[in-house]
Order: structure tokens, then sequence, then C-alpha cells
């Protein structure tokens, strides 16, 4: 059965009234993601903004068990979580580590990339709101060209962020997902499905930052299906090999009709001072990447679809 | 003397597998470790008896010292018995993880074989690396032989199960990890009668979930039922009384081993001719042993001369080392560490466990065998013999240590 707002279990897990900012994607994707694995769940976090999330001792918000666990560690603390189980023969539980982009893009790759390397049974979630946000919004290595943060305040930054799905790909995982927040139902499905594989699996949610990026509290979900529609976020999962768009990309893809990358930036006082050049930078960058998603994706084809992956449809 | 019940097992073992055989009869569940010279042949041992399956463990090979301490610290708090072994730069790594295990009190124990840190690059041994993770919370003990690091890895996890302490044991490298020694290796049904399994008195459980190591505030804070919970200071006063208490359980257990195996560890520091001595020698670890030989070359001499050997640096036994050395009117300190810009590590610990006791004996403190500089029983005993005039007149101190080198 197909998630909807409706069938959703009513069962809460992450609790209303926790220590995140007003507008928070992280809390909205944070509770759909317990949903999908029904609390069966033991959670690792490093340092970050769910660290905020799951309060001050000696009140938590949420009704999982929990481990905090050193900003660099998230992939061998779920390790651990993995090895201690089995040998003490406890089953029938899901290991989910939650890193942000932080833990995950810069301090945390090598912990991350080795326990993928070892295939250890767990789901890795990393939420994206693109920079160090829980020290104040800092630049991270996910932080989008042009964005001004707390360590680019006058230039912007001056590089494109490293696109970890595709890095964790290389390591040949049964099962990646990108997701957003703002499709709270699609990351449900997704987390639903990674939950019945075995062996690492890596999600990447995108996760829209009201104060870092400066747009209203209220905001967040457009802004974060703009940012799919712009095709800043492309939605996908990499099933055992095989590329599929999934959601609104997909619907994108067939319809060809992506918004203009400079719609997106200009929603959000982090772009204030970008340069033409840059967006002419990040269109062509978006339009590069959406061109290799077009081709990868096993879902458009045959070839009766090739008509719509001409790349002369996308703005320039 | 301890009665000895179970029968003699002589083998042939080096420092390393000495330790591998004391983790395996421990019946660890979770080991993870990174390649290190001088430790490396203990992974490999441990890997083995886990892929043979000698022994039932996850054995995870992970990609650094980091990560194998975080993979111990995660799989103990879902109630696992586990093992991890390193060296010198591999403890510094881990360095952020050994604060971490010991702040969420978890029993995890470590095999240190001590080497000396760069820069430069050296791969021999001094204790450095241990004594620079003083002050991570984690109980300390150092062997002197191979047998005392099987016996003390044993001890270890019955020490650490019931104080809710780590445990680092310490041997230095390749005087003990590569050097082959008869070592009486327990059956594994004593060990059992002895160390039975851990059991946490709370693990991570969707049943009955808990979040730990959340952020803790500096002053006490209400839970959600009104009651006054420990703030962050608090939860630091308790692990530091815990070590402090530890000393109690480390010889109640070395008692119970005593018992069980013939081989007695009551004492937190072993004595050789100490009653008569006027000068006392004290070292740590392997040193110990080579000071035992210039001891043998002093009383030869006629110098009144004893020895104090260090076991246990964390908690440091400081009433029982003062009434040790209470007849002393010299000690000398041989250090293989040195806290730069001061002395060494063991020499500060001796003279603050004497600071109030009628002790008036004068100290001196030598730097011996940094980065495998070997130690001669001979240089030992010349430097012994360079202090005898402090006994008489001078200085009850020198402001910094003097070195066994070139310069």
């Amino acid at each position: 059965m197909k998630a909807n707002a409706v069938n959703l279990t009513e069962t809460e897990y992450a609790l209303p009234g926790n220590r995140t900012c007003p507008g928070c994607a992280l809390a909205l994707a944070y509770r759909h993601i317990l949903k999908a694995l029904d609390g069966q769940v033991i959670v690792t976090v490093p340092a970050s903004c769910l660290t905020v999330l799951h309060g001050m001792y000696p009140i938590t918000s949420v009704t999982v068990p929990c481990v905090n666990t050193p900003f660099a560690s998230t992939g061998a603390s779920a390790t651990g979580l993995v090895a201690g189980l089995s040998a003490t023969h406890r089953k029938g539980l899901t290991v989910l580590a939650m890193a942000g982009d932080g833990g995950t893009h810069d301090i945390g790759i090598q912990s991350l990339s080795g326990a993928a390397e070892r295939q250890e049974d767990f789901i890795y979630i990393c939420y994206d709101n693109e920079g160090y946000m829980n020290t104040g919004n800092q630049r991270s290595g996910s932080t989008p060209l042009g964005a001004i943060t707390g360590t680019t305040p006058v230039l912007g930054k001056r590089q494109n962020p490293k696109d970890i799905a595709a890095i964790m790909e290389a390591h040949r995982l049964p099962y990646i997902a990108t997701a957003n927040a703002s499709y709270p139902l699609d990351l449900y499905e997704k987390v639903r499905k990674a939950k019945g594989i075995k062996g690492t699996r890596f999600i990447h949610v995108f996760t829209p930052c009201a104060p870092g990026w400066q747009f209203p509290y209220s905001d967040t979900i457009k802004i974060g299906q703009l940012a799919v529609e712009t095709g800043l976020v492309v939605l996908y999962e990499v099933e055992n090999g095989v590329f599929r768009l999934t959601a609104a990309s997909e619907s994108l893809a067939r319809k060809g009709n992506l918004k203009l990358v400079k719609e997106y930036l200009a929603t959000q006082g982090r772009f204030k001072d970008i340069t033409e050049e840059q967006i002419y930078q990040l269109q062509d960058w978006v339009n590069t990447r959406w061109q290799c998603y077009l081709e990868r994706a096993a879902n458009l084809q045959p070839s009766t679809d090739n008509a719509k992956l001409d790349p002369d449809i996308f703005q320039k | 003397m301890a009665k000895k019940n179970n029968e003699s097992n002589i083998r042939l073992l080096d420092g390393n597998q000495a330790a591998a055989e004391g983790a395996k009869l421990s019946r660890v569940q979770v080991i993870a470790a990174y390649p290190i010279t001088p430790q490396t042949p203990l992974t490999e041992e441990l890997s083995e008896f886990v892929e043979k399956g000698e022994l039932k463990a996850e054995y995870i090979a992970v990609e650094s010292e980091h990560s194998a301490m975080t993979v111990c610290t995660s799989a103990s708090l879902v109630g696992a018995r586990t093992f991890t072994a390193t060296s010198a730069h591999g403890l510094a790594y881990m360095h952020e993880m050994l604060h971490w295990a010991a702040g969420a009190r978890l029993p995890v124990v470590l095999a240190c074989v001590n080497r000396a840190l760069g820069a430069p690059w050296n791969i021999l041994n001094d204790q450095q690396d241990s004594i620079s993770q003083r002050d991570t919370g984690w109980i300390q003990i150092y062997a002197r032989n191979n047998q005392e690091i099987l016996d003390s890895i044993i001890q270890a996890y019955k020490i650490a199960e019931t104080v809710y302490v780590p445990v680092m044991v310490c041997f230095d490298g390749y005087v003990l990890s590569h050097t082959e020694m008869p070592v009486d290796v327990p059956s594994q049904e004593d060990v059992d009668r002895f160390l039975p399994p851990y059991k946490p008195h709370t693990i991570l459980d969707p049943a009955n979930p808990k979040n730990y190591n959340l952020v803790t505030l500096a002053d006490p804070r209400m839970n959600a039922d009104g009651v006054l919970c420990h703030g962050y200071m608090e939860l630091r006063y308790l692990l530091q009384e815990a070590l402090q208490n530890s000393s109690e359980t480390i010889v109640s257990v070395g008692q119970e081993f005593g018992e069980l195996f013939g081989r007695n560890y009551t004492n937190l520091f072993w004595e050789d001719n100490i009653d008569d001595a006027d000068i006392v020698i004290v070292a740590m670890g392997s040193l110990a042993m080579e000071a035992k030989i210039a001891l043998g070359t002093l009383r030869d001499e006629g110098h009144k001369v004893g020895l104090l050997g260090l076991r246990v640096f964390r908690p440091f036994p400081k009433a029982a080392l003062a009434k040790a050395l209470e007849k002393a009117r010299l000690i000398v300190v041989f250090d293989k560490n040195i806290s730069y810009g001061s002395e060494g590590a063991t020499c500060s610990e001796i003279k603050s466990a004497l600071y109030g006791s009628q002790s008036k004996a004068a100290i001196r403190n030598f730097i011996v065998g940094l980065g495998g500089r070997d130690v001669k029983a001979r240089e030992l005993a010349d430097a012994v013999r360079s202090v005898l005039p402090a006994m008489k007149s001078g200085a009850l101190t020198t402001e910094y240590p003097e070195w066994i080198c070139y310069i």
C-alpha cells in the first residue's frame, strides 16, 4: 500500500515541542523517517542539528533509543551497534545513522566510507541543510556555489558541492536514494524500502534551513519544492545498480519543464550577492547533472521517451 | 600463598600472543582494530581466532583507530563485551573516543602496545603514548612480563564491568610484544568461573528507550517528573569517584584471580628488597625488570637498594606508595616518557604522593629509553651511583630530570 497522509501510522516517535528552529525541515523529515521504521530502531547521531532536536539531559523529545557519538564517528558507531546486536543475538532492529552534511560530506566521510566498503548492515541518512547550521551557518562540502556563509562572508562559496550520493554509489551499495523533506511521503516510501534491504543503505535528504538560508519560516516546503522544480535537487533511487528518477523529478523529466535556477536563488538571502557569472555556472552545473540523470534513468527508457531527452529543452 | 587448583599449561608466547589469548579467554564478543606496529601481530592473531571459529566474536577490520574505539563504545552500549588494541599514533588518533568511552562509563578493554610518538617517525618502544592519555578517565595497568599481560586482560574485564570504567592494559613494544616468554595459559573453564558473561546494567533497547550522551548542562536539571538530575560536573565527579574507588576493586579482583590461578595481584605495585632499603628505584612496566638487574649489581656493591615496580598508574596508589617509600632516603625514578617542560610522569606522581608524608627523601628523575633507545642495567646502576651524594646533602629535588642520552 502506498503511503498517504491518511494511512501513515499515528504513533509519533519524534514528539512535538522539540528545540529545532521554526520551519525546520529536519524535524519534518525525522518524524516521517521514524514512522517508516515503526520505532524498531536504534539511532546514532553525531554533533548536529539533530542533537539539538533530541533535547538536553534529562529530557529528550524522541521515544526511540539513541546514542550521541562524536562528529567523525557516525559510520563506525552504526557499525558497532550492528556488531553488538549481532554478538548478543538481538534481531529485528534497524540501526539508523543520521548525520548532517558536515558530518557526512566532511568530517564523517572516512568512517562512513569504511563502513560502506565493509557493507555494514545499517541505514545511513544524511540530512543536508548545506552547511554547518548547528554552529550558526558555516561553509561545508555541501554548500552550493555563491552562498554567503559565516566562513564565506564576502565572496560567497566559490566551489560546487561534492556529490555525496555519487560517492556512496561508488561503494556499490544495495540501495541509494535521494529525498526531500518537502516530499515526506516519498521520503517515507524510500525509508520503508531501505528497511527491507540488507547491507549499507544510503539516503540523502534535502532539508532547507530557514535561518541559515535566510527565507521566511513559512516557506520551507516551497523552497524544497522549488529546489526540485529547478533541478538543483533531483529525486532518484539506485537499487542494486539500477538508477530510477522518482516522484516529482520523474514527472519533471517526462514533461521536460525545469524552472530556471535563478528563480530559486531569488528566494534566499544567502544568494543575495551572487554574481551573474556564478548564476551561469550554477545553471550549467544543474543542466549537466540533469542530462546525466536523464541518460541513466532506466524508467525513462525505452526510446519512445527519447524525444523528451533532447538537451535543447532545457533553458540556459 | 594462594592455592592453585588448575592444571598448568605453560606455553611460549610473545606479548602480543599473550594479549590475544587473554582476550580470547575473556570471550570478547566484538573486536575492532586497525593494524599498527608493534600491535599488528596481536590483531592478526585475533582475526585468525575468529575466522577459524575458535572465538565466537564479531571482528571488525575498521578503517581507523578512531573508528575502532567507536565500534567498541557503540557495541558496548548494546551490551557486548568489546576489545581493541593499538599503539602510539593509533592511540593518539583514538584520543577523542577514549574520553567518550570513559565519559559514557563503558567497560571497554584496550591493549596498548607501548611505542614512541612522532615526529619524527619511530616505531620502537617508550611509554609516551599511554602516558599522553593519562587524563582520559581510563584505568591504566602496565604489565612487566607476558604472563602479566594475559592475566591483566582477563582481570581488566572484571574490573571494568564492576566499576564501569574502561581499562587500558599497557605493555612495552618489542621488549614484551615481540619477545617470547613462558606463559601459564589458564583453561577456558577456569576463566569462565572467574569471569562470568557481561551483564550491563542498561542497554539501548526500543522497549525501554534511553538517549545516551545527550547535551548536558553545567547545572543539575529537572526531568519530566520533577526529579533533579545531574549536571555535567556531577557526572565528572562520579567518574573521578569511580576511579578513586576502583583501587579496592582492582585489589579484590587480583585476590580472587590469585586464589583461582595461583598468581596474586593484590598490590597496585610490586616490591623487591624494599624492607631494609634506604635507596628505592621506581620504574613502570618492563623497565622495572631491567632495574631489577641493576638492583642486584648495586646490592652486590653493598648499597641498600630496593625496587618499586608500578603496575597500576591510574588510579595512582598514592597512600600505599607513600607508605612503601617512608623509609627511603633516596628515590630514583626512571621514566620512559617525558611531560615536556616538566619531568617524567611517574616522578611527578611520586612527588605528589609523598607531599604531606614524613618523607625527607631526595628524589632524582632520569628519562631513559625513548624511541627504543636500549636501556642497559649497567646504565641504570650508573645513574643511581651518580646521585648517591643527594642522600647526604644537597637539594631534595631538582627542577628538571636528567637524561640518559648522548647530549
